[in-house]
Formats: structure tokens, sequence, C-alpha cells
């Protein structure tokens, strides 16, 4: 059984459908990749898992149970956890309290100093740990979104969701970021669906990738079979032309 | 500890500053000195909705208004302790803060604020519409007055114990909590924070703080509460206060405090033309010119003062 599941989801914003009956399977431990052109509906599909929109019709399974009706605060709490495509942190919580908050669901029970001790191995984890007393504002793009990262990671969530963990990085930082999701992965156990425009990270790194266009599967499959898809090719040089 | 001994420190100076400040001071001043503890209270409280969780107020003279007549009800009908008045007020606007945050929760920035303004207008009326039980344009007066010195002792006391009470609430997860349902909701929302919960939460407390101010302002008008002394500029004074005081910082709150419990007495004395309006036009223009100066109010002007020293 996958660990997530869209069930022919449909979602539409008014006239535009956003998400037309879209369905894709995250085997637990696999990272997949959803990819397509601007206006997808790749974002999209992360807000619906996330349950800041409602679908329409369809369904999302997650570890079995249905997110239809679960409230968008309890998402994390099944251990979903996601990072954002234009940054959603705190900016004027510390790096460290931006990761506490992270952990905000599990922390009723847990002392103040061990959830610092906690987060301070997160942050250190993926290699920030020495901006943690620092406000979130006015760090470069590169580190916030390490700090995007941690903060889900302090949830200790069973599947992640990023949202274009490569957006704004230079070549040299997305080779460094392939590597840490992977270790990410296999040592937290982690389930990872990701969505992103840069190529080359989605072929390194997913076993499975998931094309989507106008809110419509076009294909799905290992990165290889995808990449030569006629259809996969004519909605990337279609949209270049009409760019 | 490190960290912990400057805040220590800070407390143990200001406590006992206020403790020693009745023997140096004449009666007048005492009263003026409660005065600035009474607004302390009501701008720690105001500090928690506003700077915390970023939920502006310009309401809260109404939650002063219900403290302050429950405190004159009880005392003139019921001849109920003061100090156990103020607890009552605590409780009935902890309660009523929590029933105006629920209609709040749809309303975010300036639409809340001309809401809490709203009320700020319309909870003074309400004793001219029930003018048997509450005086109506009368007023109430409680059944005993009390000292200066005593009036100093209460607000200060209550100060001290509220501000400890916000420290505890703040320190740790709600506090955070707090912080991140203000800078970004839906960062909140995913993070497991339930904005309801928190939201309201952070009015009940507020509102419970402003309950107890309006308490010790009534009984610094020699016990006696009407509709008039809880009029709208009232709570234009406490969000100016606040806003003076900055975020997360005691020194900052007694400057806040201080400005708008202070300045209209020392302003009164400055010759303006048109003598009037001179208090009125001395408070405005301090006003701007602390935001100009110091716009993230004196809590940040301490905090950079802080790292200038470190440097």
């Amino acid at each position: 059984m996958p660990l997530l599941s869209l069930d022919s989801a449909r979602l539409r914003f008014g006239g535009i459908v956003a998400l037309d009956d879209v369905s894709l399977e995250v085997a637990e431990g696999s990272i997949v990749g959803v990819i397509g052109p601007n206006g997808a509906g790749k974002t999209t599909a992360f807000n619906a898992i996330t349950r800041l929109y409602r679908l329409d019709s369809g369904d999302i399974v997650f570890d079995g149970r249905s997110l239809r009706r679960v409230r968008p605060s309890r998402v994390i709490r099944l251990g979903v956890a996601r990072t954002f495509q234009n940054l959603e942190l705190f900016p004027r919580l510390t790096v460290l309290e931006n990761v506490l908050v992270g952990a905000h669901a599990s922390s009723r029970l847990q002392r103040e100093n061990e959830q610092q001790r906690l987060a301070l191995e997160t942050l250190a984890d993926v290699g920030i740990a020495e901006h943690a007393a620092r406000p979130a504002a006015g760090l470069p793009f590169g580190t916030l979104k390490r700090v995007e990262l941690a903060r889900a990671l302090a949830s200790r969530p069973r599947l992640l969701l990023l949202d274009e963990p490569a957006g704004g990085l230079n070549h040299e930082e997305v080779d460094e970021l392939v590597g840490l999701i992977r270790r990410l992965r296999d040592e937290r156990e982690l389930t990872i669906l990701l969505v992103e425009h840069h190529m080359r990270l989605v072929m390194d790194l997913c076993e499975q990738v998931h094309v989507l266009n106008f809110g419509r599967t076009i294909a799905a499959g290992p990165p290889a079979d995808v990449q030569r898809d006629p259809a996969v090719i004519e909605a990337y040089l279609g949209g270049e032309l009409a760019a | 500890m490190r960290q912990r001994l400057p805040a220590i420190v800070s407390l143990l100076v200001v406590g006992g500053a206020l403790a020693g400040l009745p023997f140096t001071l004449s009666g007048y001043h005492v009263g003026l000195a409660a005065q600035v503890g009474i607004f302390f209270v009501a701008v720690l409280g105001l500090n928690i909705l506003t700077g915390y969780t970023g939920q502006i107020s310009i309401g809260h003279g109404a939650f002063m208004a219900i403290g302050g007549y429950t405190t004159a009800v009880m005392s003139q009908d019921h001849h109920t302790n003061l100090v156990l008045t103020m607890l009552m007020a605590f409780a009935i606007c902890f309660v009523v803060g929590l029933l105006v945050g629920l209609p709040a929760l749809r309303l975010s920035g300036v639409y809340l604020a001309l809401a809490t303004f709203a009320l700020a207008v319309s909870v003074p009326q309400l004793p001219l519409k029930w003018s048997k039980f509450l005086g109506g344009r009368d007023g109430v007066q409680t059944s005993k007055t009390v000292s200066h010195l005593w009036l100093y002792g209460a607000a200060w006391t209550a100060s001290a114990i509220l501000f400890v009470l916000a420290w505890l609430i703040l320190r740790g997860r709600v506090g955070r909590a707090f912080r991140a349902v203000r800078d970004s909701e839906i960062a909140a929302v995913a993070s497991g924070i339930e904005l309801p919960v928190y939201k309201t939460l952070a009015f009940g407390i507020s509102a419970a703080y402003a309950g107890v101010a309006g308490s010790l302002f009534v009984l610094a008008t020699n016990g006696f509460a009407e509709p008039s002394e809880f009029g709208v500029v009232l709570s234009l004074q406490i969000l100016v206060g606040a806003a003076v005081a900055g975020l997360g910082s005691l020194w900052g709150v007694l400057a806040g405090a201080a400005f708008v419990g202070l300045l209209p007495a020392v302003s009164s004395s400055v010759p303006v033309i048109g003598s009037d309006h001179g208090r009125d036009v001395v408070f405005g223009s301090a006003v701007v010119l602390v935001m100009l100066l110091l716009p993230d109010g004196f809590a940040g002007l301490f905090a950079r003062v802080r790292r200038f020293a470190r440097a």
C-alpha cells in the first residue's frame, strides 16, 4: 500500500481547473518528483494535500486515512510536513525559534531545554547551526530554505513535501542539496514528494516522476522514461515557444 | 544563566526603586506614580495581543470599563473586598475577551482595529441603557475609597504579579505560537498551531489585564465609575503606550506606561497657544516624535543600546 495516494483529485478555481482528475501514488521510503510547466497545478497539489485547499472531488489518502476532512493544523500531527515555494517563515523569530515552532505539535509534553537540544541537532543536520540565534529576516535565501527544511523536519514527519527545494540555488548548492535530501531520507526513514523545475535534480534524485500540465497528468514513471515521452517534450517545448 | 543575569538585575533595580519611591515623593506624586502602574498593566496586556499576536485593538478602554464597573458595582452593592473585585474583573474580562476574540477571528489588520474601535465607542454607553443597575450618567460609587499610597501599592503589586504571569506565558511554547501566528498564519497552521485557540486566548489574556487596569483606574478616581472616563481617548492612550513600549522588554513597557501616564500631567504645564488644547498638542507632538525616532518603541532603542555596548 502506498504511503500517500491522490485518487482522481479534482479542484477548480472559478473557471480554471487546477487539478483535473489527478491520481498519484507515493510508495513508503521513495522519492517522487512532480514536474510540469508553470501553472500546471504542482503547488496546488501540495496545498490540497496539506488541506490549505479543499478538493471538489476525489480523495487524498495518507497511511490508509483520508485527509479530506482533516483540519489543516492537524495534517502535521499525522506526519505530513512541508516547505513552501516562496518561503513562509517567521521573520521576526530566530532561526532556532522557527525550528521550535516546527516541533509545536509534539512539544506539549517535552521540556523546553530538551526541545531546544533537538532543534539545534536538526539545524546542525541541515548545516546551518551557526545561524541559530539570528532572526530569520535578513539571512540569505539559500539559508532560509534550509531553515524551512529544518522546521519541517522538527515535527518528525513520515512524509516530507518539498516545494522547489532547489529554487534560487547555484550549481554547487544543487549538488549539495541532492546529497542532503538523499541522506535525510535514509537516516530519518522519510518518504519525499517534491515539486521542482530543476531537471537535473529531479533526474538524479527521484525514483518516480509525475508530469502535470494544465492540471492534468500527462506522464508518469521512472525519470528516464518520462524524459523521452513525446507528450512531456511537447508540453515543455510548447511552453518555451509560447513564452 | 549568563543571559538571565541582566534580566534579574533589571527586575531587582525596578522593584527596589518602586518600593522606595513612596518614601521620597509627595502624595500628589505618589498618585501620579500609581497612575503609571495602572497604565503599566494595561499596556502590558495590549502588548500580548498586538505585539505578540499582531492583532490590533483600539478597544481596550472597553475592557477597562468592564473591569472598572465590576469593582464599583460589587463594592457598592455587596461591599466586596476591593482586591477581590480586581480578581473578578480579571476573570470577567478574560471571558468577555475570549467572546470578543471569536468574531475577531474573521477580521485582521485595519478591519479588526475598526471592530474593536466600535467596542470602545459602544461599551461605555451600556451604563446609560441599564441605568438602574449601572448608575446611568451619574455613575457608580464604591463603598470605600483608598489613599494614594494604597493605590500605589495595589497598582504596582498587580503590575509585578501580572508581569511575572506574562513572562511565564510568553517565554515558551505558547509565546512562540503567538509570535508565529503574527509572522505567518499559513506557516503557523502548517506547523500545527490552532489559529482560533491562540488568537482568542491572546484576546482573553489581554482583556483580563485591561480589566484589572480598569478596576484600579476607578479606584484612582475616588472609586467613582462613570461612562465618560472610559472614552475612546483611553483606548488610544493604551495603544500609544504599547507602541511606545515596543516588544518584549520590561523597560519598554515601563517607558510606554510612563509616557501615557505622566505626559498629560507634565504637558498641561507647558505653555502653548490656546492653553485649553495645549495638553493635546504636546501629547500629539510627542507621539509623532517617538514614532519617527523609535519605530520599534523603547524596547527597540534598548536593544540597540545593548548591541552597541557589547560591540
